[in-house]
């Protein structure tokens, strides 16, 4: 099964580092990814850009309202992803904990709904 | 009140019997055998129990014109089987669907039909698993293991039985939409996996335990079924002291199931049991257990109430006064627990110490839980304290919110006894 873990933490912590702590930062995501790759759990991931750079677009009565911001306006918001295939939760969660991002915000974890699996609910 | 379809539906005729005798005995032994082995190739506990309910209606269809088979539970497999994938092929639609069929078919026909393997446990670590909201826990597990229906479920966890309903209907979509794996855990995650799942099996044998005359045969069951459970526990996990403790607090209240009603059905409070009708064996097999517990030297919930239940059946063999031992079980329980119905019986463990004055004012602290203004117990509990101070009147209106809230008769009987003892 695949799996989206979302990465929430808060941006202003990542500019409170010190460009050595970035470093570390960097190479611990780094090693992560590479984790996931030797794994063969990886499929993909990418980080995000701010939430000041966030666009929110929604279509009302069939027309385009687009604001400026994110979505939900939180202290943790969404920085970045990795899309995994994991056999079961279990095994997702595990990669979730290793995740750096779990260190310093929350990684949720969801079940990818993939197009070839039951549409009944 | 196990989920057996039609089994427990309209009475048949005298023909019936038999096959309705048959398929009432293996839906006890076997329902969440098959549940488990169904659910645990699929990840789908709802249509596992769909197909099973479906497969007992058919039994009780067959079976009457051509003869209980001579393996049933296999019967009712190989039937199960087959209406889970109708459902399947009816519920989805698309492409994609031979190839899902097929998959599930291989999954669910992938042994022989003599021998099925028992995944209860898995089933049972899924239903516990630490992504299920753990209220819901508890009632996922005696629905999906046990076939206990919604709404006794609902009755015995104090909630309306739609809310129920839809609980177990959500903890089900999650297990099967999130990948929650019907697996064991490892030795590592196991303690902390082990507690939800203990706690269900507790829950469980207290809802046989409700049916103290043991006249309700899928309710004794019930008990029976959490003891074999914990039993499997206990073997799986021989070094896990609180598996050992609720192995120990069940055997030990069994034990006592004998006594506690009278040749006429009547309710017999413990003070007042005849020890000889005790099961001293399994009095004797809870002492042992609880003893290795303790060598392992991780006191928990379940070895405390164990310690409690050998304290009552000590002062009970012996005639000694150990009140101010199981006082101190309680205050240890009630530090752990919070439970409100710890606090009722640490009251009355009170009165014998301090007396009933005081026994009132424990008793009326934690009168702010709005639940047990509802539970029986504590109105029980309440009036009898309130008879011993000499406040007969009030104990007198205690009794009747209790009488009114209790749904044993024999129970209501015993108290309205105790509430016409009372002097005018």
């Amino acid at each position: 099964m695949q799996y989206l873990l979302m990465l929430y933490a808060d941006e202003s912590g990542w500019n409170r580092m010190s460009p050595v702590e970035q470093q570390q930062g960097y190479a611990a995501y780094m090693a992560y990814s590479e984790a996931l790759k030797s794994a063969g759990v990886y499929v993909g991931s990418n980080r995000l850009r701010p939430v000041s750079t966030a666009t929110t677009v929604r279509a009302t009565d069939g027309k385009s309202q687009v604001l400026d911001g994110p979505f939900v306006d939180s202290k943790e918001q969404l920085g970045g992803y990795y899309l995994i295939d994991a056999p079961d939760l279990d095994a997702a969660i595990s990669w979730a904990a290793r995740c750096p991002g779990a260190g310093h915000g929350t990684v949720e974890v969801r079940p990818v709904w993939e197009m070839s699996s039951p549409q009944y609910q | 009140m196990l989920r057996t379809g039609s089994v427990n539906g309209e009475p048949g005729t005298e023909a019936d019997e038999p096959a309705r005798n048959t398929a009432e005995t293996v839906a006890r032994r076997s329902y969440g055998k098959l549940v488990a082995y169904l659910a645990a190739r699929t990840h789908d506990v709802a249509a596992a129990e769909d197909a099973l309910s479906e497969a007992f209606a058919s039994a009780l269809a067959d079976w009457p014109r051509h003869g209980c088979p001579a393996n049933p539970e296999a019967w009712l497999l190989t039937v199960a089987r087959r209406k889970f994938i109708d459902m399947t092929r009816r519920q989805r639609s698309g492409d994609f669907v031979d190839e899902d069929l097929n998959q599930i078919e291989a999954a669910i026909s992938a042994t022989t039909d003599t021998e099925i393997p028992d995944r209860r446990l898995a089933l049972l670590f899924a239903c516990a698993h630490p992504a299920i909201d753990a209220g819901i826990r508890a009632p996922l597990m005696l629905q999906a293991v046990l076939g206990l229906d919604a709404a006794a479920i609902a009755s015995a966890f104090l909630t309306a039985p739609a809310t129920m309903g839809q609980r177990l209907v959500r903890a089900k979509s999650k297990i099967r939409q999130a990948g929650i794996p019907f697996r064991i855990p490892d030795r590592a995650e196991m303690r902390d996996r082990l507690g939800t799942v203990l706690d269900a099996i507790y829950a469980a044998f207290t809802e046989g335990w409700v049916d103290a005359a043991g006249t309700d045969a899928a309710r004794r069951d019930l008990a029976e079924e959490a003891i074999f459970l914990c039993r499997l526990v206990t073997e799986l996990l021989p070094f896990e002291p609180e598996a050992l403790g609720l192995l120990a607090l069940i055997l030990y209240a069994e034990a006592r199931r004998p006594a506690r009603r009278g040749a006429g059905g009547e309710y017999i409070p413990l003070a007042e049991q005849n020890c000889a009708l005790w099961n001293w064996q399994g009095i004797d097999e809870a002492e042992d257990l609880l003893v290795r517990a303790s060598t392992l030297e991780a006191i928990g919930r379940y070895q405390l109430e164990a310690a409690l239940q050998s304290a009552h059946v000590e002062r009970r063999r012996t005639g000694c006064n150990n009140w101010d031992a199981v006082l101190q079980l309680y205050d240890a329980l009630l530090s752990r627990t919070h439970s409100p119905v710890v606090a009722i019986n640490r009251a009355l463990a009170i009165a014998e110490m301090h007396g009933a004055d005081i026994a009132l004012k424990a008793l009326e602290e934690i009168a702010a839980d709005k639940r047990l203004t509802e539970y029986q117990p504590w109105w029980a509990a309440r009036a009898e304290l309130l008879a011993r101070t000499g406040a007969h009147r009030q104990a007198r209106e205690a009794y009747e919110v209790a009488i009114g809230l209790e749904r044993d008769p024999s129970v209501r009987h015993f108290l309205a006894h105790r509430q016409s003892a009372l002097p005018l």
